[in-house]
C-alpha cells in the first residue's frame, strides 16, 4: 500500500483555480522532489496536505495510510505523522521552543493513547536532536523563531522534524535563503532522518539542494499539474533548459 | 442613591478564616478588613528597621513631622482610619510588604480604604497590594493610595484585584517621584464585576523613571477601566506604559493613557502601549491615547492594537500536533505574561503565571462564588503545559 495517494486534486483560492488535477503517489522510504516555477501550486499542494483551510478543494482526494486526509483536522494529521517544514516559519513571541515541543509531543502522544513523555526523556531527546542540525543550545530556551536568522529558522524546522519523527515530511523550500554552509547542515539533518519507513517531499526551485539530498523521483508542477516525472537527472535538465519547453 | 451602607469597622474574628492565596510567598503581611487597618505588632524585623506601620490617625498624632512631609498628597481628613507606612532613609527590605484588603460583607456595603506610603531617601521597597472579596455578597470599594518616593529610592509595586462578579472596585493611586527614583508597577485585574483603576504618576525630580505595566482579563459582563496618567515635570525622566488585555464574552474594557510633558521637561522619553485580544465579536475595547507635550526636546511613542489571536501562529502550532484549544492557551498565556517580564520577585511571578493560566482555563470563574481564594480548582482542565 502506498503511503500517500493524491488523485485528481483540484483546488482554488478566491475562485482562482491553482491546482488543476494533481496525481501523485508516494511509497514508504521514497524521497520526491517537486520543482516548478513560482506561483504554479507547489506551496498550495504542501499546505493542503498539512490542512491549511485557506484553499477550497473542489475535486479529488488524498489518501494517507488508507485514510481520507480531508476527514482529519490539522493536528490529527500531525499526530498521524505528517510534518510540514514551513517556507516562512512563524515567530511566536513568549512561547519557548522547549515548551512548544513538549506540548506538541505530548498532545501527539495523547492522540495515540500514550502517557506524556517523562521530562528527563524529553530533555535527552532535545539534546540529541539539537545536534542533528547543530542548533545553538541557547536557542532552545528562546521564543519560537523570534529574532532568528533565516538559517536558524530553517534549522529549527528540521530540529522540530527530528523531535516529532514524522512518517511523511514535506519540506517547502527549506533551501531558500540558505547559504551553502547552512544548506549542508539542513541537508545532512534530513539525510540523518531518512529511513525505509519515512518518506519526504522536497519542494524546491534549485537542483542545488538535490546534490545533497538525492531524490528518487523529480516531478515538475507546472500550471497546476504535474507535467513530467523523472529520475534525479530531470532536475539537471530543468536547470539547463528552464520550464518553458515543458509547455 | 443606592442601598449600599457605609462599612463600619468589622470584628477581627469575622476574618479569622481568611488565608492568602499567595501562601508560598514570604511577605510581611499588613491587614485591612473592609478597608480598615488592623494593627499587629508582630514583626521584629520591621521594628528593628524603624519602619512605621500604623493607622493614619496614629501617624497624625505620633509621627506628625513625617506625616506632614507628605502633606501636599494627603487626600485624607483627620477622621480617616487608614493605613500609614513609612520606610526610613537607607532601608533595603528584601522581603516584600504585602497589604491585604479583605472584603467580606453580609449586606451591600460601601468600603473605603485609604493608604499613605512614604519611601525615604535611598530606600528600596517591594510592595504587593491585594484586594480580595471572600464571599459573593455585594460590595463597592473605593481605595485611595498615595505614595511618596523621596530621592534615590525605588518601589516595585504589585496590585492584584480579584473580586466577585457582583462587586466593584475603584482605585485612585497617586505616586510622586523625586530625583533619580524608580517606580515599577504591575497592575493585575484578574476578576471583578466592575474594576476602575486611576493611576497618576508625577515625575517631579530629574532622572526619575516609571515603568507601568498592566494586565486585565475579563469575561461575561465584566467591565474594566484603566486610566493612566504620567506627568513629566522635570528634565531627563523616562516613562513606559504597557497595558494588555484579554476580553471574552461580552466584557468591556477601556484604556485611557495620558502623557503630559511640561515645558520644563526637556530630554523626556515617554512610551505608551495598549494591546488587546478580543476573543468574541461581542467584547468591546475602547482605547484612547492622549499626549500633551509642551516641549520640543522629547521622544514619545504610543500605540494601540486590538485584534484576534495570530492565525498563522495557530496553524503553525496545530501543524505540530497541538490542539486548537492548547494552541490558543499557549498564545494567550504568552501574550499575558509579557507584562511580568520585568518583575523581580521570582516566586511571585511563578504564582501569578499560575493564576493567569488558571484564569485562562476558566477555572477561576467557573462558578460565581469562586474567586482566587478558592484553593481547590472548581473546574478541571485536560490541557497541561509547562
Amino acid at each position: 500500500m502506498s503511503l500517500l495517494e493524491i488523485k485528481n486534486l483540484h483546488a482554488s483560492i478566491n475562485g482562482k483555480e491553482i491546482l488543476k488535477g494533481v496525481d501523485l503517489t508516494i511509497n514508504k522510504g521514497e524521497v520526491h522532489a517537486i520543482m516548478g516555477p513560482n506561483g504554479n501550486g507547489k506551496s498550495t499542494l504542501a499546505s493542503i496536505i498539512a490542512g491549511r483551510d485557506t484553499f477550497d478543494v473542489t475535486q479529488g482526494e488524498i489518501i494517507y495510510e488508507g485514510k481520507n486526509l480531508f476527514d482529519l483536522s490539522v493536528e490529527q494529521r500531525a499526530a498521524e505523522g505528517i510534518f510540514l517544514g514551513f517556507q516562512y516559519p512563524v515567530e511566536i513571541p513568549g512561547v519557548s521552543i522547549a515548551n512548544f515541543m513538549k506540548t506538541a509531543i505530548n498532545e501527539q502522544r495523547k492522540y495515540k493513547g500514550l502517557d506524556p513523555m517523562p521530562s528527563m526523556e524529553f530533555m535527552k531527546l532535545m539534546e540529541k536532536q539539537k545536534k542533528i542540525v547543530d542548533l545553538d543550545t541557547k536557542l532552545a530556551s528562546r521564543s519560537v523563531n523570534e529574532g532568528f536568522s533565516g538559517g536558524e529558522k530553517k534549522k529549527n524546522e528540521i530540529f522540530q522534524m527530528a523531535m516529532l519523527h514524522p512518517t511523511l515530511s514535506i519540506l517547502d523550500e527549506t533551501d531558500s535563503g540558505l547559504d551553502i554552509d547552512a544548506l549542508r547542515v539542513v541537508a545532512s539533518g534530513v539525510n540523518a532522518l531518512r529511513s525505509p519507513e519515512v518518506s519526504t517531499i522536497l519542494i524546491t526551485h534549485y537542483q542545488r539542494l538535490l546534490d545533497y539530498i538525492v531524490p528518487d523521483f523529480v516531478h515538475v508542477l507546472f500550471e497546476g499539474k504535474i507535467v513530467r516525472t523523472g529520475p534525479r537527472e530531470l532536475a539537471l535538465e530543468l536547470e539547463e533548459k528552464g520550464y518553458e519547453w515543458l509547455r | 442613591m443606592d442601598n449600599f451602607k457605609k462599612a463600619i469597622r468589622p470584628k477581627e474574628e469575622d476574618f479569622a478564616d481568611f488565608s492568602c492565596h499567595l501562601t508560598q510567598l514570604k511577605t510581611f503581611r499588613i491587614h485591612q478588613y473592609n478597608g480598615f487597618f488592623f494593627e499587629r505588632n508582630d514583626n521584629d524585623v520591621l521594628l528593628d528597621k524603624n519602619i512605621i506601620i500604623c493607622s493614619i490617625k496614629s501617624a497624625m498624632k505620633n509621627h506628625k513631622s513625617i506625616y506632614n512631609s507628605a502633606k501636599n498628597l494627603q487626600p485624607l481628613s483627620s477622621d480617616d482610619d487608614g493605613l500609614f507606612i513609612y520606610i526610613p532613609r537607607n532601608t533595603i527590605l528584601d522581603t516584600p510588604l504585602q497589604i491585604l484588603n479583605v472584603i467580606k460583607t453580609f449586606e451591600p456595603l460601601k468600603i473605603e480604604a485609604k493608604t499613605l506610603i512614604i519611601v525615604g531617601e535611598n530606600s528600596h521597597l517591594k510592595l504587593i497590594y491585594c484586594d480580595d472579596t471572600v464571599n459573593d455578597n455585594l460590595s463597592k470599594t473605593e481605595s485611595k493610595i498615595s505614595v511618596v518616593l523621596e530621592k534615590d529610592s525605588s518601589l516595585e509595586y504589585y496590585k492584584m484585584e480579584n473580586i466577585n462578579n457582583l462587586s466593584s472596585i475603584f482605585t485612585d493611586s497617586n505616586f510622586v517621584l523625586d530625583t533619580n527614583c524608580e517606580l515599577k508597577t504591575f497592575w493585575l485585574s484578574i476578576n471583578g464585576g466592575d474594576i476602575k483603576n486611576k493611576l497618576s504618576v508625577a515625575l517631579d525630580g530629574q532622572y526619575a523613571r516609571a515603568d507601568l505595566n498592566g494586565l486585565y482579563m475579563v469575561d461575561r459582563d465584566q467591565v474594566v477601566d484603566n486610566q493612566v496618567s504620567v506627568s513629566h515635570n522635570q528634565p531627563n525622566c523616562h516613562s513606559n506604559q504597557l497595558y494588555k488585555g484579554i476580553l471574552d464574552d461580552s466584557a468591556k474594557a477601556q484604556f485611557k493613557g495620558h502623557i503630559y510633558v511640561s515645558q520644563n521637561a526637556p530630554y523626556t522619553e515617554a512610551i505608551q502601549n495598549n494591546r488587546n485580544i478580543l476573543l468574541t465579536d461581542k467584547a468591546v475595547v475602547n482605547t484612547q491615547p492622549f499626549l500633551e507635550i509642551y516641549n520640543d526636546d522629547v521622544k514619545c511613542a504610543h500605540g494601540a492594537t486590538i485584534g484576534q489571536l495570530d492565525q498563522s501562529a495557530m496553524f503553525y502550532m496545530r501543524s505540530r500536533g497541538i490542539s486548537e484549544r492548547s494552541a490558543k492557551m499557549l498564545l494567550m498565556f504568552a501574550f499575558c505574561t509579557e507584562i511580568l517580564s520585568k518583575a523581580s520577585i521570582e516566586e511571585l511571578v511563578d504564582t501569578l503565571q499560575d493564576i493567569i493560566k488558571r484564569r485562562l482555563h476558566g477555572e477561576l470563574s467557573s462558578c460565581e462564588n469562586c474567586v482566587l481564594l478558592c484553593s481547590t480548582p472548581c473546574g478541571t482542565s485536560d490541557v497541561d503545559f509547562i
